[in-house]
């Protein structure tokens, strides 16, 4: 079985959806985040791709492209020790007061 | 894998290559449909840092020399490929996943 | 954006995913911490705006219009590109390949999303679809022909799987009846899908 990321081939009748939207000013922000990050060194692009591969399949099925990246993001920080799981769970939290 | 350390090596532009048939359980960047798959060096760039290194906290050396590698659809699908015979695919694939078919 | 409490509007919009807060909230630490500037990620979104497939329709119509900058462009494309004052990211390098009266390229990343943004801009959604990112591979002609392109009956299709360091930009066929018209009229035919090659350029 391949991995969840290596999707190619695998079979679907689904039809492509040409629709697109636009980008939320969260997604904006993680898109931009990466290319921050990407240009401290703090973050290269291979990572960020296992980070993402790293995800449980049921996980990545189920996420959009950005919350996939943003995955990925906390996985490499987190263990790099650039921030810890709990202080971002707490922030989270406070995110979700103000705006959830 | 029947791969020696020397894969990858010498290989040039025409050359029939066989793709190394491994799933390592690190990061890499060949999909699974042309792994083990024969196919044809269209050109080769690079050389470029090594994913499977830098995906884990690793320099990316030795910089790893990047193929082209053109696959017959139907050697890629069999019967599951109903279109064009003469239908191909290019797909990039570092040189260490190679290894030169014959001489 | 480098602030989010500037953005009152925020709470109108469509409920926050957890990942989208936990996004929030890295960027906030991030901040916090000095880790990051508080203004960098908002420049970095300023320079993505920037970019849109108008740029590639212009390296394309220069290729249509200059024979020797065509075969610059195919053989060293990186500095073909240059040249025109475009900037490419240190991360990838760029390969143009060349759709003809026998051969159509449609390019897709299996894998993830590779694609030429620094000429392109950012992919579209469909790009990143599963559904495309499995079907393009083992069914082009039907993908084509979802997205209205039918292929002459003698060209064999050749799909561009984009899975490394190099981003692959499609140079689509340039349109009959186009003969007196200007590199920025010429331009104005070369759309996004062509340069993926699920399409291709329009015709005058």
């Amino acid at each position: 079985m391949p991995s969840v990321h290596d999707r190619g081939g695998m079979p679907t009748t689904e039809p492509i959806d040409r629709s697109s939207h636009e980008w939320a000013d969260w997604e904006h922000l993680v898109n931009a985040l990466v290319g921050v990050l990407r240009r401290r060194d703090l973050l290269n692009v291979d990572e960020l791709r296992r980070g993402i591969e790293a995800m449980s399949p049921p996980e990545y099925e189920a996420s959009t492209y950005y919350e996939r990246w943003s995955a990925s993001i906390e996985t490499i920080l987190v263990e790099k020790g650039i921030l810890s799981a709990d202080e971002i769970a707490e922030a989270a939290q406070e995110v979700d007061a103000r705006w959830g | 894998m029947g791969i020696s350390a020397e894969a990858g090596h010498g290989l040039r532009v025409g050359d029939v290559v066989v793709v190394r048939n491994a799933t390592p359980a690190h990061h890499h960047r060949t999909p699974w449909f042309v792994k083990g798959k024969t196919g044809r060096i269209a050109s080769i760039s690079g050389p470029f840092l090594d994913p499977e290194s830098r995906a884990h906290g690793g320099d990316g050396l030795p910089k790893r020399r990047l193929c082209a590698v053109e696959f017959r659809q139907v050697d890629l699908w069999g019967e599951g490929y109903r279109e064009n015979n003469r239908d191909s695919l290019l797909t990039d694939i570092y040189e260490h996943w190679l290894e030169r078919l014959g001489q | 954006m480098s602030d989010d409490h500037s953005h009152p509007d925020l709470k109108h919009h469509v409920p926050l995913s957890e990942r989208a807060k936990r996004a929030i909230a890295i960027h906030r630490l991030l901040v916090a911490k000095g880790i990051i500037g508080p203004a960098e990620v908002e420049s970095v979104i300023d320079q993505v705006r920037t970019r849109s497939p108008a740029d590639g329709a212009k390296v394309v119509a220069r290729a249509w219009t200059d024979p020797a900058y065509k075969g610059r462009l195919l053989s060293d494309s990186r500095s073909a590109v240059l040249e025109l004052g475009y900037r490419l990211s240190r991360d990838a390098d760029l390969a143009v390949v060349e759709n003809t009266a026998g051969v159509h390229h449609l390019v897709v990343c299996t894998l993830c999303s590779c694609y030429p943004t620094a000429l392109l801009g950012p992919p579209p959604d469909w790009y990143k679809s599963f559904a495309y990112r499995q079907r393009a591979v083992v069914e082009p002609r039907a993908v084509l022909r979802e997205f209205g392109t039918e292929l002459d009956e003698c060209a064999r299709v050749r799909v561009v799987d984009s899975t490394a360091d190099l981003r692959y930009l499609v140079l689509p066929r340039r349109p009959g009846g186009t003969d007196g018209m200007s590199e920025v009229e010429l331009a104005g035919l070369v759309t996004r899908d062509s340069m993926v090659g699920v399409g291709e350029a329009k015709t005058p």
